[in-house]
C-alpha cells in the first residue's frame, strides 16, 4: 500500500469514526453516547471530503450533526435515568446481533468482495475520471429522463415522515 | 488551487482554530485563585437549595420542533442542488421544484392545523 | 519567475523558488493563512465589544466605557485581564469535560465561518465549492455548544434555557436557509467568491429584498439578539444556558456572541450587497477589505440598534412568528423568485456573461424582480392585517366586560 499524506488523513478520520462509534455503544451515560456519536459523524464527514464529495460532507454536518444529533439529545431528555444506565444490553440484544451480522454479510458480499476480493483486477480501483459536481446532481434531479420521479417521491416521503411523527407525538389530543 | 488544497486549509483550520479561544482559559488556570468549598460549588437556584434532579424528563414539544426542523433540513438538502443548477435548467425544472416544495408545504399546513406548532 | 509581492497567495511559490521542499512550502503557506484567518476575528472582537457597549450606552443615554484609554478603547483589555484572574467555578455534579469544552466550541464555531469569508478578490481562507452550505453547517455546531453547556452545568435554569435556545436556533435555521437559497440560485454557485462576483452588475438585495430581510431577521434570531434574546431572558431564566459559567469561560461565550453578530453582518454583506465589490477593487485588491467591512459595519450597527431599541418577545410568539410567518413567507418568496427568474431568463432580459458588469443591462430584470417582491410583501401585509383584525374582533367578543379597558392597553385587571 502506498503511504502518503492522503492515507495518513484517511487513517486519522477512520480512527475518529470508529472510536466515536465504539464510545457510543459502550457509554453508560446516554448524553456522552450522543457526544461520541457526533464525533463519529464528524469522522464520516472527513471521509466524504477525502472522497472528493464536499457536498455530502456538508450535508453530513448539517443534517446529522445539526439536526439528528440535536433530535437524539432531545429524545434522550425525554427518557428517564439517562445518565445512569445500569446495563448496556437490553432485551433486544440478540435480535440486533442477528441484524448487524446480516448487514455485515450483505456489505461483504455486495461491496467488499466484488471490489477487493479475489479475482478483481486492481484496475477497478482506479477512480473514475468523470467528476460529477453538485450542479450535475441538481440537473439530474429535475431531468425528466433521470431522477425527477425519485426527487418528488423523496418530498412525499418527507411529508409522510412529518405527518407520522406529529400523529405519534401528539396522540393525546 | 485545487479542491483538496482548499480542504487541506479547512482541515488545518479545524485543527488549529480551537487553540486561540482555549489559550485564555488555559492561561487563566495558572493565575486564577482556586478555593472551592461545598457551598460555593452548589448550583444556583433562586437563592434556595436546589430541589430534586436537574436532568428530568422534558416536554415533548421540543421534540416535535426538532422533528419538523429535521424534515425541512432534509428538504433543503434536495433544494440546494436544484437552486445551484437552476440557471441552466428549462421551465420544467421550475415545475419540478414547485411540486417538491408544495408537497412539503402540505406537511407544514398539516402541522399547523394539528396545532403541532403551538408552544403549549 | 515568481512574483513575491502578495505574500498571502504566493508564499508557497516564493518558498519553493528559494529552495524549499514544495510539500513543506505548501503546508507552511496553509499554516500562515490559517493562523491569520483564525487570529483576525479574535482581534476584531476586542474592538467589537467596545463598539457594542458604547452604542448601547449612547442609546440608553449613558456614557459607556470612558476611563481606560482614549474613549475607553482599552476597556476590553482591562476586562479580559479581570476575567482571566477571576476564580472559575465548576458546579458540583457538572459534567466536567463537556462543561469546559462548550465555551471553546461556541467560539470555534464562529471562527470557522471566517474560513470562507472573501475579504478581497484575491484573499479568502478557502474558496470552497460549497461555501454557502459550509456557513450553515458550521453554524449548526454552535447550537450543539449551547446544548452541551446547558446540559453539563447541572442547573435547571441552564438546561431549560438551553432547550429553549436550541428550539429557537433550529427553528430559525429554516427561513435562514430558504432565503440563502435565493442568492445561490441567482449566482448558480455556492462558492462565496462566485456569489460576490455574480453581483458585479447588480446587488442581489435589489433582486430580492424580501429574501434579504428574512435572512437578516433569521440571523438576528440565530445570534440571540433582541427582540429574540430569549437566550438570556434575565427575567425568566436568570441567564439561560451560561448561568453557571464564570471567569474566562463566561467571557468566551460573550466574545463568541459578539463575534457571531458581526460575522453574520459580513455574510449578509457578501450574499446580498456584493461583499468586497466597489470602485477600483480589481486594480487595488486591498480596497475590497475596506468595502466589505464598511458594508458589514452598516448591517452590524443596524443589528445593534434593533437590539437596543426593541423589547423581548415571548417564547410562544417567537415560535409562531417563525413557523407561521417567516417560514411560509420565505417559501412563497423562493417560489416567486424562481418563477420570475426563469421568466426573465426565457424572454432574454438577463444580460449574458459579456456584459455581466453592466449596471444598466441588469435594470429591466431588477425592476421586474423588485415589483414581484413588493407585490408579495403587500399581499403578506394584507393577510397579516386581516388576521390581526379578526383577532381583535374575537377578543372584543369574548371579553365584553373588560371592553372599557381596551383604551388602556397596559392596565391590569381591576380587582373586585
Amino acid at each position: 500500500m502506498e503511504f502518503n499524506i492522503h492515507s495518513i488523513v484517511f487513517l486519522i478520520f477512520s480512527v475518529i469514526t470508529l472510536g466515536g462509534g465504539l464510545g457510543t455503544v459502550t457509554s453508560r451515560n446516554l448524553i456522552h453516547g450522543a457526544v461520541y456519536l457526533i464525533v463519529s459523524l464528524f469522522g464520516v464527514a472527513g471521509l466524504f471530503i477525502l472522497l472528493s464529495a464536499p457536498f455530502l460532507a456538508a450535508i453530513q454536518v448539517l443534517v446529522y450533526i445539526g439536526a439528528i444529533a440535536i433530535l437524539i439529545i432531545f429524545a434522550v431528555m425525554l427518557t428517564r435515568s439517562m445518565t445512569r444506565m445500569t446495563e448496556i444490553y437490553n432485551r433486544q440484544w440478540s435480535l440486533s446481533l442477528v441484524v448487524s451480522a446480516l448487514l455485515f454479510v450483505l456489505l461483504l458480499v455486495g461491496i467488499i468482495l466484488p471490489v477487493w476480493g479475489p479475482g478483481t483486477a486492481n484496475a477497478a480501483l482506479q477512480p473514475s475520471e468523470l467528476v460529477a459536481t453538485t450542479v450535475d446532481l441538481g440537473v439530474a434531479f429535475v431531468d425528466g429522463n433521470q431522477f425527477v420521479l425519485p426527487f418528488e417521491v423523496a418530498s412525499l416521503l418527507l411529508t409522510a415522515a412529518m405527518i407520522g411523527a406529529i400523529v405519534i407525538a401528539r396522540d393525546r389530543d | 488551487m485545487n479542491l483538496l488544497n482548499e480542504w487541506a486549509f479547512i482541515g488545518v483550520f479545524v485543527a488549529i482554530a480551537w487553540v486561540f479561544p482555549a489559550l485564555p482559559v488555559v492561561l487563566s488556570a495558572f493565575v486564577r485563585p482556586r478555593k472551592p468549598n461545598a457551598i460555593k460549588m452548589q448550583t444556583y437556584e433562586c437563592g434556595v437549595e436546589t430541589v430534586g434532579d436537574t436532568w428530568v424528563q422534558f416536554k415533548v414539544q421540543y421534540y416535535i420542533y426538532g422533528l419538523v426542523f429535521l424534515v425541512f433540513d432534509v428538504e433543503m438538502v434536495f433544494l440546494f442542488p436544484w437552486a445551484l443548477a437552476y440557471n441552466q435548467l428549462n421551465f420544467f425544472a421550475f415545475g419540478a421544484g414547485l411540486v417538491f416544495i408544495f408537497l412539503l408545504t402540505d406537511a407544514l399546513i398539516y402541522a399547523w392545523r394539528r396545532n403541532a406548532l403551538e408552544w403549549a | 519567475m515568481q512574483e513575491c509581492i502578495d505574500i498571502f497567495n504566493t508564499f508557497a511559490g516564493c518558498l519553493t523558488a528559494s529552495g524549499a521542499d514544495p510539500g513543506l512550502a505548501q503546508f507552511l503557506s496553509i499554516l500562515l493563512g490559517v493562523v491569520l484567518v483564525a487570529m483576525g476575528p479574535l482581534v476584531i472582537v476586542i474592538f467589537l465589544i467596545w463598539v457594542e457597549r458604547k452604542y448601547a450606552a449612547r442609546v440608553q443615554d449613558r456614557l459607556g466605557p470612558n476611563r481606560v484609554g482614549p474613549f475607553g478603547l482599552l476597556q476590553t483589555f482591562a476586562d479580559a485581564l479581570k476575567l482571566i484572574t477571576k476564580e472559575d467555578i465548576t458546579p458540583a455534579g457538572a459534567d466536567k469535560l463537556i462543561y469546559n469544552l462548550a465555551p471553546i466550541i461556541s467560539v470555534v464555531s464562529v471562527i470557522l465561518i471566517w474560513a470562507v469569508v472573501p475579504i478581497s478578490p484575491l484573499h479568502i481562507g478557502a474558496d470552497l465549492s460549497i461555501g454557502a452550505l459550509y456557513f450553515v453547517a458550521v453554524g449548526s455546531i454552535g447550537t450543539l455548544a449551547i446544548m452541551m453547556a446547558g446540559w453539563s452545568s447541572n442547573n435547571k435554569y441552564a438546561l431549560l434555557g438551553a432547550f429553549r435556545v436550541v428550539a429557537q436556533l433550529v427553528s430559525y435555521e429554516v427561513p435562514l436557509v430558504f432565503s440563502l437559497l435565493v442568492p445561490v440560485m441567482f449566482a448558480g454557485t455556492m462558492s462565496m467568491q462566485g456569489i460576490v462576483e455574480a453581483q458585479l452588475g447588480m446587488w442581489f438585495i435589489v433582486f430580492s429584498p424580501l429574501a434579504a430581510l428574512i435572512f437578516f431577521i433569521s440571523t438576528q434570531a440565530e445570534t440571540g439578539r433582541a427582540p429574540f434574546d430569549l437566550i438570556e431572558a434575565e427575567s425568566e431564566l436568570v441567564a439561560g444556558y451560561n448561568i453557571e459559567y464564570s471567569g474566562m469561560k463566561f467571557g468566551l461565550f460573550f466574545a463568541g456572541e459578539f463575534l457571531h453578530v458581526f460575522t453574520n453582518a459580513l455574510i449578509f454583506a457578501i450574499l446580498f450587497t456584493g461583499g468586497w465589490l466597489g470602485p477600483f477593487v480589481y486594480q487595488v485588491p486591498a480596497l475590497g477589505i475596506i468595502y466589505l467591512f464598511a458594508k458589514g459595519s452598516i448591517f452590524y450597527l443596524l443589528s445593534l440598534h434593533l437590539r437596543n431599541t426593541l423589547p423581548r418577545i415571548r417564547i410562544d410568539q417567537l415560535m409562531s412568528f417563525n413557523w407561521k410567518f417567516l417560514v411560509p413567507v420565505s417559501i412563497a418568496n423562493l417560489i416567486l423568485v424562481a418563477f420570475l427568474w426563469k421568466v426573465i431568463q426565457l424572454i432574454g432580459l438577463l444580460p449574458g456573461p459579456e456584459n455581466a458588469s453592466d449596471f444598466l443591462a441588469h435594470l429591466p430584470a431588477a425592476i421586474i424582480m423588485l415589483v414581484g417582491n413588493l407585490a408579495l410583501t403587500v399581499v403578506v401585509l394584507q393577510m397579516l392585517r386581516n388576521v390581526g383584525r379578526r383577532a381583535v374582533a374575537a377578543n372584543a367578543v369574548s371579553t365584553p366586560a373588560n371592553a372599557e379597558l381596551d383604551d388602556q392597553p397596559y392596565s391590569l385587571p381591576v380587582p373586585h
